[in-house]
């Protein structure tokens, strides 16, 4: 920061005082209750995707032990959580997914579709600047500092579990 | 005569005319209340194009050639091109120039580009080194969003002092009058023709200094442009001797809604208390149930509110003084991750009907 002598006859800190006044106070609740609502949603949706996955993978199956029940429950989980990476990609390549989030703010973030969004938008934005050093170095623009930070969590808690 | 006014002011001995302007915009401001005055308002954001770059460079160059055609000369007339952007490298303007083919001088004011090109070229003009200059600027929401921001396709909450990216281009033709026309031949026709319609001068400029804050929000440049925008009417002022009441219209480049009204409000500390008559561009393009928040920004906003809306008032003598002053942030992505401020900047130039 610098300014030489002003005409204005507003200091800095006055004007920072003037500027947290005027400041529009965001609607807490509101976005609040949308962020359950779509962040829910999406949970609802994909929780519904696994039941029915789980209902599709062990139909047919006369009697089941509790082992091949977790371990179709397991698989169910993974097909879902792929199935919802697709419709956050899909949406997104449909430039429907940026207006979900802007409504539902993390509840739109947070699931997995949010990440897929992530790495879909950055994909879509860098194409025309070529597909190593565009896409190929931007992908991860925006998930970069998440994977590194789930990677470094990921480590510390590893190192406290093997000591205790 | 000298025409420098008092400390930052200048006066124009022969009040260069505007002989000409038009402006093109995007589809979310041609939903917007001034669509009535938008030239051309294109269908979606890419309009055919590749890329939104691509699309950016052609509405400028789209601006530039139909001034030139209101204005009523030929390319060749047209001593100098002063454009600019919000791109790096000013490159909208660098490549659509390349199909007009006259000298150009690049300019960058970030989004007081307009007023800065538009006071720039009433100097060459006054000044004698040209008898017609080209002004115009450009931005473009998605172009904006990939230099400042994030991909256009993620998804995140805008804060509620953010502001929206106009996607547009204005121009405008600056002409010596035929009495101070340099070469009889060009100078003889004064452009704007039936006689019915008022002549339309830049009659004055008041160019700022930067004005640095310390604000560090790039989601709330509102408040880093207000007190420089401030500063540079505070200056107007004091060296024409005027006040606010003086103008029909003061109407500031793309303060949106809450730099505005700090704006007033720092102007209102420092002595001017009437304020019904102060504006600006950014609050007047979009409805607000365009979801945009405190208003558009961009160097798109003011030029086509100039070119379209303010020009359109002026000529229908429903104005006939306004004192526009575009407003400048002048920062990077990489100053702002650095831990830097924005630099604020405004820009005036007084516009007269007769």
């Amino acid at each position: 920061m610098g300014t030489k002598s002003t005409l204005i006859k507003v200091t800095p800190q006055d004007y920072d005082k003037m500027n947290k006044e005027v400041q529009p106070k965001p609607k807490v609740l509101r976005n609040c209750v949308m962020a359950l609502l779509v962040g829910g949603g999406i949970c609802l949706g994909a929780q519904v995707l696994i039941n029915l996955m789980f209902l599709g993978l062990t139909s047919g199956m006369e009697s089941l032990d509790e082992a091949s029940v977790l371990a179709k429950q397991k698989e169910a989980q993974t097909l879902g959580t792929v199935c919802m990476i697709f419709l956050g990609a899909l949406l997104t390549g449909l430039g429907w997914y940026d207006i979900l989030v802007s409504v539902g703010g993390a509840g739109g973030i947070l699931p997995v579709t949010g990440f897929a969004n992530a790495m879909v938008s950055p994909a879509m934005e860098y194409k025309h600047e070529g597909y190593v050093l565009g896409v190929g170095a931007k992908l991860f623009s925006v998930a970069g500092p998440v994977l590194l930070s789930g990677t470094i969590a990921a480590f510390l808690i590893g190192v406290l579990r093997f000591f205790f | 005569m000298n025409k420098r006014v008092g400390q930052y002011t200048v006066t124009f001995q022969n009040p260069p005319e505007i002989m000409g302007s038009y402006c093109v915009t995007g589809p979310k401001e041609g939903q917007g209340p001034l669509n009535a005055y938008f030239d051309h308002i294109m269908p979606d954001t890419y309009n055919g194009e590749k890329t939104w770059e691509k699309t950016e460079c052609a509405m400028m160059e789209m601006a530039l050639t139909e001034t030139i055609k209101k204005g009523k000369v030929t390319a060749e007339e047209v001593n100098y091109v002063l454009a600019g952007d919000l791109l790096n490298q000013i490159s909208t303007s660098n490549y659509a120039l390349r199909q007009i083919g006259r000298p150009y001088i690049g300019m960058f004011g970030a989004c007081s580009t307009m007023a800065l090109c538009t006071a720039m070229g009433a100097m060459l003009v006054d000044g004698g080194f040209a008898n017609r200059v080209l002004c115009a600027a450009s931005s473009h929401h998605d172009t904006a969003e990939h230099q400042f921001r994030m991909p256009t396709e993620h998804g995140n909450q805008r804060p509620l002092t953010g502001q929206w990216t106009v996607t547009g281009a204005g121009s405008l033709l600056l002409g010596a009058g035929a009495e101070a026309g340099i070469g009889a031949g060009a100078g003889a026709g004064t452009g704007s023709g039936g006689g019915s319609e008022p002549k339309i001068r830049v009659t004055s400029a008041t160019l700022g200094k930067i004005v640095d804050f310390g604000q560090k929000d790039a989601n709330h440049m509102g408040a880093a442009m207000a007190p420089a925008v401030a500063e540079t009417l505070l200056a107007h002022f004091y060296d024409m001797g005027t006040s606010p009441e003086a103008y029909d219209l003061i109407i500031s480049g793309d303060l949106g809604s809450v730099g505005l009204e700090l704006m007033k409000k720092v102007l209102d500390k420092s002595g001017f208390h009437s304020l019904d008559t102060v504006q600006d561009c950014g609050c007047l393009i979009y409805h607000t149930h365009q979801d945009t928040h405190a208003g558009g920004s961009g160097c798109g906003c003011s030029a086509v509110v100039l070119c379209g809306y303010l020009l359109d008032r002026l000529r229908q003598k429903d104005l006939s003084k306004i004192l526009f002053v575009g407003s400048g942030s002048l920062h990077s992505k990489e100053s702002l991750l650095q831990g830097e401020s924005i630099p604020g900047i405004g820009h005036a130039v007084v516009i007269e009907s007769e």
